[in-house]
């Protein structure tokens, strides 16, 4: 009977040791990637951010239209000029991937500035500095400064457009469309 | 029948052995000394309350100890998200005063190991500091051995916390030093790459609310062309 204690914890070190390697602690959920292909190798991916819905956070300069309503903004005294704002993001099937973050200013004595920090937890995230003027189609340009995981190794550019007046459901009044184009890098010629 | 039973209780202490074995394992250190301590460039530390009450905002999935703060923020439950918590803070610099703001997203990690010591996060800051410029720091976090010394410890206590004092370096990567990566983005830091590493110090946690007293550091490494220009 010793024996077969003996047995027993050896198994017992040993299974729990291959439970531990073999079983994955985290899992995390994947939606399938929605990307188009180009012509010049590059890829296309639009997300987007359904307002008012999407919003998790608003802080914005003057300080008593933050959201949620009870956040304690220090826009005015700490942040003056800064525009922020956090959202969860969308893939093209209106299923929820990421989140991302929206920071602005126009008041920036070191120069105005607008860019997107966008985490989709299972692929990584991407880091878009924005042109501060938008095109006359209210088209927004911005360029990849950088990316981790699944971007850390691609570079490419990002369009921002805001679309009003949809005729949707009844909570989404209106749309931040983000259109990024990425490609890899150059292979080495064998 | 009694081998049976002989085998089971031997299969429970074997796995009790493992446990303990992983909790207790020598060979599993915890990093104190940042790998910023011997840089030649000039560093910057800004620190923040690791409490999520005292944070400008803290949400997750909602199934946690944590409350999401303040009341009324939108929960991450969605399936793509729901390993995701998101921290805003407020920076401050080494006098106390307010550097910047800070947002940090951070996910559990699929290359999390317990066996090896390891329980992985992904996480990303949006840094914003008011007259210099914007910066993205992406690194991974080893939470193993705060688990181990602190939420553990609490809730094995009986009075359902912890007291003490642990200080430990959170970033373990992307860079080969264990650093995290910095991409300056606007102001004085657009163009800027270096290197960064966060750090935790808990002083009390609750096993039922969560961390009581904590606080986080944030060591940014800045080249000397972005010194000159400040």
């Amino acid at each position: 009977m010793v024996k077969t204690l003996l047995a027993g914890i050896v198994l017992g070190v040993l299974g729990s040791g291959a439970l531990a390697w073999f079983v994955p602690a985290v899992d995390l959920h994947r939606e399938r990637s929605l990307i188009s292909v180009v012509p010049n190798g590059g890829n296309v991916e639009v997300f987007h951010i359904n307002l008012p819905r999407d919003r998790i956070l608003v802080g914005l300069p003057n300080d008593d239209s933050t959201l949620p309503a009870d956040l304690d903004w220090p826009g005015r005294e700490h942040l003056p000029g800064l525009q922020a704002e956090i959202f969860k993001v969308r893939d093209r099937n209106d299923t929820i991937i990421g989140v991302a973050s929206r920071l602005a200013s126009a008041e920036e004595p070191t120069g105005a500035f607008i860019e997107w920090v966008i985490h989709l937890p299972a692929r990584g995230t991407l880091y878009v500095n924005m042109g501060v003027t938008p095109t006359a189609e209210g088209l927004r340009e911005g360029t990849m400064r950088a990316g981790t995981r699944d971007f850390a190794t691609l570079s490419g550019t990002m369009s921002e457009r805001l679309l009003s007046d949809l005729d949707e459901e009844y909570d989404v009044d209106k749309r931040i469309v983000l259109e990024t184009r990425l490609v890899g890098p150059l292979e080495a010629e064998e | 029948m009694k081998y049976l039973i002989s085998l089971l209780i031997g299969i429970v202490i074997g796995a009790v052995v493992f446990l303990l074995g992983l909790y207790y394992n020598p060979f599993q250190g915890q990093t104190a000394v940042s790998p910023l301590a011997v840089t030649d460039q000039r560093v910057i530390e800004m620190s923040f309350s690791a409490v999520p009450g005292d944070a400008l905002l803290y949400t997750d999935a909602g199934d946690s100890k944590i409350e999401p703060h303040p009341d009324r923020v939108a929960e991450l439950w969605e399936p793509a998200i729901v390993e995701t918590r998101l921290i805003v803070t407020m920076l401050e610099d080494a006098r106390g005063g307010v550097a910047g703001l800070g947002i940090k997203y951070f996910t559990a990690s699929e290359a999390t190991a317990v066996i090896n010591g390891e329980a992985l996060a992904n996480s990303v800051w949006h840094v914003y500091l008011p007259g210099q410029g914007t910066m993205m720091i992406d690194q991974t976090e080893n939470y193993w051995s705060y688990i181990r010394d602190v939420i553990i410890p609490a809730h094995w206590s009986s009075a359902d916390n912890w007291r003490g004092t642990f200080h430990g370096i959170l970033t373990n990567g992307p860079g080969s030093l264990g650093t995290a990566r910095v991409s300056g983005g606007s102001g004085l830091f657009a163009g800027l790459t270096s290197e960064s590493v966060e750090s935790l110090t808990a002083r009390a946690y609750s096993a039922v609310s969560g961390p009581v007293s904590m606080s986080g550091s944030l060591a940014i490494a800045l080249p000397q062309p972005t010194l000159a220009n400040e």
